[in-house]
């Protein structure tokens, strides 16, 4: 290990450092529109409708018609691979329409979770098969970044050493292949919030997932600087009796990245996971407020998040189009704001009292 | 942890070659639960320590030499390497007057000058304190071969540690220091080496914060050979990505410890020469790239640098334009010294210019590590320019 063998050339890495650096502009985060065709099943079917291609084609099309005004909030949008070839109402390919409103195109690339045997239903996560080949070809369909989720989850006995390593080493390898064709990888450790733990077993669980995905990353020569991070907030388990504030869920979240995401790592995106919208904008903001030093845009990437309001709003009907952008662009025009801590919901404390709120919770 | 063997992981080796992914699958056993290392208090109190130190314009004197060390820095000058003259020479360092409690945070003390005083009695360690100044301890003792390498060592002294810790907290020292040693050639470091020295300084780590200590974490990659720039970033990103990946093993509170690398440089007979705005940017990425921004502070050790390179490159490194979340300043021993050793000769005349040849030494490392240092010969907006044309992707 004593020579390098550079992954990348100089202007490889400038290149990934560029995207990295557009997709978590200051007041910018990422909607994630990559629900597979099973997850937007899911969600079509609690609106009552149907799980077609035209509908989720419909659907996408409502979210990527807005406004061009969106790239305010909005620097990326992820994509599943129906999607990237799939056309607007007019007739315009979709990551034509996102990129032109200045917009940078990702896409899911993992296949899915795939179970470790041996473990208490833990799993790692599937994709890496002609990864470098199907990369190479997203680039050339508008693509510049990528995103691979990989899930842990809390229990008495998870996450087990063999998941922590398998599901770190996993991201490494989909990180390197990403970065060998021009994509920017996310890097997605997601602990899932399921389970009755608290905020500091979350907490721990955390910084020892992170430290292991960034040793990963180092070992697999990975250029962090042409990465980003999308991991979940440090929040106590659903099934927690006790309730945390969004000061307390900053906090310990802040706390966990600044032990183990390196400086070099330009932004971190969160995912949502059960969040509510404004839960997620409350959280997301309190991160933002958090009085430590926080070397690394702290953004959001957001699926259920931003749609939730959209999808309720519209129903699967056309006369609801508006009313559903509307309600898209609200919430992200409030995590744009979030981004920069500067999301001010009616009824909040004063700033004097919100910096009570975080002495009291410090977190040693 | 016991009784957990159902589910820790082991993998050995599969092939005796050299390949880091064998190392990757460590032996832990289940990590889910945390059974909290340290209290709230404890580690409050750590990271203060912590924070003293390194506060802003301040940094470490590594006085820490041990006798065989001082043989080498009282020779070149003539000096017998005797108890007395060793107390002496320490003697004008802590003697110095208060312009220096503005610039030192803290002192490295050896074992034997823990338990020294000045002429009239002082025990030095009183002296120290009464500045405002941490006192410090080297706790390692010594490299050791590690067999099968190519001449590549790990670091001894954890044999009774906790015990030691606990007795020097008792006689004054809020931190410690343990150095362990790599190099760069055709072959090293190995996997091993920086395996086996990542994992012994998280030892000695934890050691020293149940004792209320803040450990010194010093993995030096010599500058001895002739490899460029660019091999020393490489190798020292390595080296700190597996020196945190232990911490984080070992449950190490990272707000209350100290980093002591070295400075990202060409080796010392490399052709090719690099201005302090290379070393600077290069530096500066490579802890960006390893160090968490939950460590309190980075104090370089010097090395071969002379007393002016020491501070230039200092100031370099505090003035490139990269986020940089930890204090930035040194730890320097030879680099603090060297002027005030030719000063002394070991006459008691000359102890007062000595002590001053010092107070110049500290007083501009503490603007260094501010970004504030002028050289005389280092025009600001020069070394300004060389950022720009140099930033290391």
């Amino acid at each position: 290990m004593t020579h390098q063998y550079p992954a990348l050339s100089p202007e490889q890495k400038k290149a990934l450092a560029t995207i990295a650096q557009r997709i978590v502009a200051p007041g910018k985060g990422i909607l994630a529109a990559d629900e597979s065709t099973g997850t937007m099943g899911k969600r079509l079917q609690k609106i009552n409708v149907e799980n077609t291609e035209e509908n989720r084609r419909t659907f996408r099309d409502l979210l990527f018609s807005v406004d061009a005004s969106i790239s305010e909030s909005v620097g990326g949008v992820i994509f599943f691979h129906e999607t990237l070839y799939q056309k607007s109402n007019t007739s315009v390919p979709f990551p034509k329409l996102v990129k032109d409103k200045g917009i940078v195109v990702g896409i899911k690339v993992d296949k899915g979770t795939a179970g470790l045997n041996g473990t208490d239903d833990e799993t790692t996560t599937q994709g890496l098969d002609g990864l470098s080949e199907r990369c190479a070809q997203y680039k050339k369909d508008g693509c510049d970044f990528a995103k691979w989720r990989c899930v842990l989850k809390i229990s008495g006995c998870c996450p087990s050493a063999l998941s922590i390593a398998e599901n770190a080493n996993v991201l490494g390898r989909y990180a390197s292949i990403c970065q060998q064709n021009g994509l920017v990888p996310i890097v997605e450790p997601e602990i899932l919030p399921d389970g009755d733990h608290d905020l500091q077993r979350c907490q721990y669980v955390t910084e020892k997932v992170l430290a292991a995905v960034y040793k990963a990353l180092s070992d697999h020569h990975v250029y962090l600087e042409g990465t980003l991070l999308k991991p979940n907030m440090v929040t106590a388990g659903h099934s927690c009796t006790k309730k945390y504030t969004p000061e307390e869920v900053a906090m310990a979240t802040v706390s966990a990245l600044r032990r183990t995401v390196p400086a070099a790592v330009p932004g971190i995106c969160f995912l949502s996971g059960g969040q509510s919208e404004e839960e997620a904008s409350l959280n997301l903001n309190a991160i933002n407020q958090t009085p430590l030093h926080k070397p690394w845009k702290l953004t959001f990437s957001y699926g259920r998040a931003l749609q939730a309001s959209a999808l309720a709003a519209w129903k699967g009907r056309a006369e609801n189009k508006k009313a559903a952008q509307d309600a898209f662009c609200t919430r992200a025009k409030i995590n744009g704001l979030a981004s920069k801590g500067e999301y001010k919901p009616t009824g909040q404390a004063d700033q004097a009292a919100m910096k009570s709120l975080y002495t009291a919770s410090y977190n040693y | 942890l016991e009784g957990a063997s159902s589910h820790s992981f082991a993998s050995s080796p599969s092939h005796s070659d050299d390949c880091l992914q064998d190392f990757i699958y460590q032996p832990i056993a289940i990590m889910t639960h945390q059974y909290p290392a340290l209290t709230t208090e404890q580690k409050k109190e750590l990271q203060e320590i912590a924070q003293r130190i390194v506060a802003p314009g301040k940094g470490i004197l590594a006085a820490d030499e041990s006798t065989g060390s001082m043989a080498k820095r009282l020779n070149p000058i003539g000096v017998e390497n005797t108890e007395e003259n060793r107390r002496l020479y320490r003697q004008l360092l802590f003697t110095a007057d208060e312009r220096i409690n503005s610039c030192i945070g803290g002192v490295i003390f050896f074992h034997e000058t823990l338990y020294q005083s000045t002429d009239d009695g002082t025990p030095f360690v009183k002296l120290i304190k009464d500045k405002g100044i941490v006192v410090g301890i080297k706790v390692d003792k010594g490299v050791v071969p590690l067999a099968g390498t190519n001449g590549e060592t790990t670091t001894q002294g954890l044999d009774g540690l906790s015990e030691r810790c606990a007795q020097y907290k008792k006689d004054g020292a809020d931190f410690a220091k343990w150095r362990c040693v790599l190099k760069i050639s055709e072959t090293t470091p190995s996997a091993l080496a920086i395996m086996e020295n990542a994992n012994v300084l998280a030892r000695y780590a934890s050691i020293c914060q149940q004792n209320g200590i803040v450990p010194i974490v010093e993995p030096e990659i010599l500058p001895d050979g002739d490899h460029d720039l660019k091999r020393c970033q490489y190798v020292t990103e390595k080296v700190l990505a597996a020196c945190y990946k232990a911490l984080s093993d070992h449950h190490v509170y990272l707000e209350g410890t100290l980093l002591k690398p070295n400075m990202v440089t060409a080796g010392h007979s490399c052709p090719t020469k690099y201005g302090c705005g290379e070393i600077g940017m290069a530096t500066v990425t490579a802890l960006r790239r390893t160090v968490p921004p939950a460590v309190t502070g980075v104090t370089f050790l010097s090395g071969g640098q002379s007393e002016e390179e020491a501070s230039i490159n200092l100031n370099a490194i505090n003035t490139c334009p990269l986020i940089k979340p930890w204090a930035l300043t040194f730890s320097y021993g030879r680099a603090l010294q060297a002027s005030a050793l030719n000063a002394w000769r070991g006459a008691k005349d000359n102890e007062k210019s000595a002590t001053e040849e010092f107070i110049k030494r500290a007083q501009a490392n503490g603007l260094a590590a501010q970004g504030k240092y002028m050289s005389s010969g280092t025009g600001g907006a020069a070394a300004q320019s060389l950022y720009v044309a140099n930033h290391a992707y």
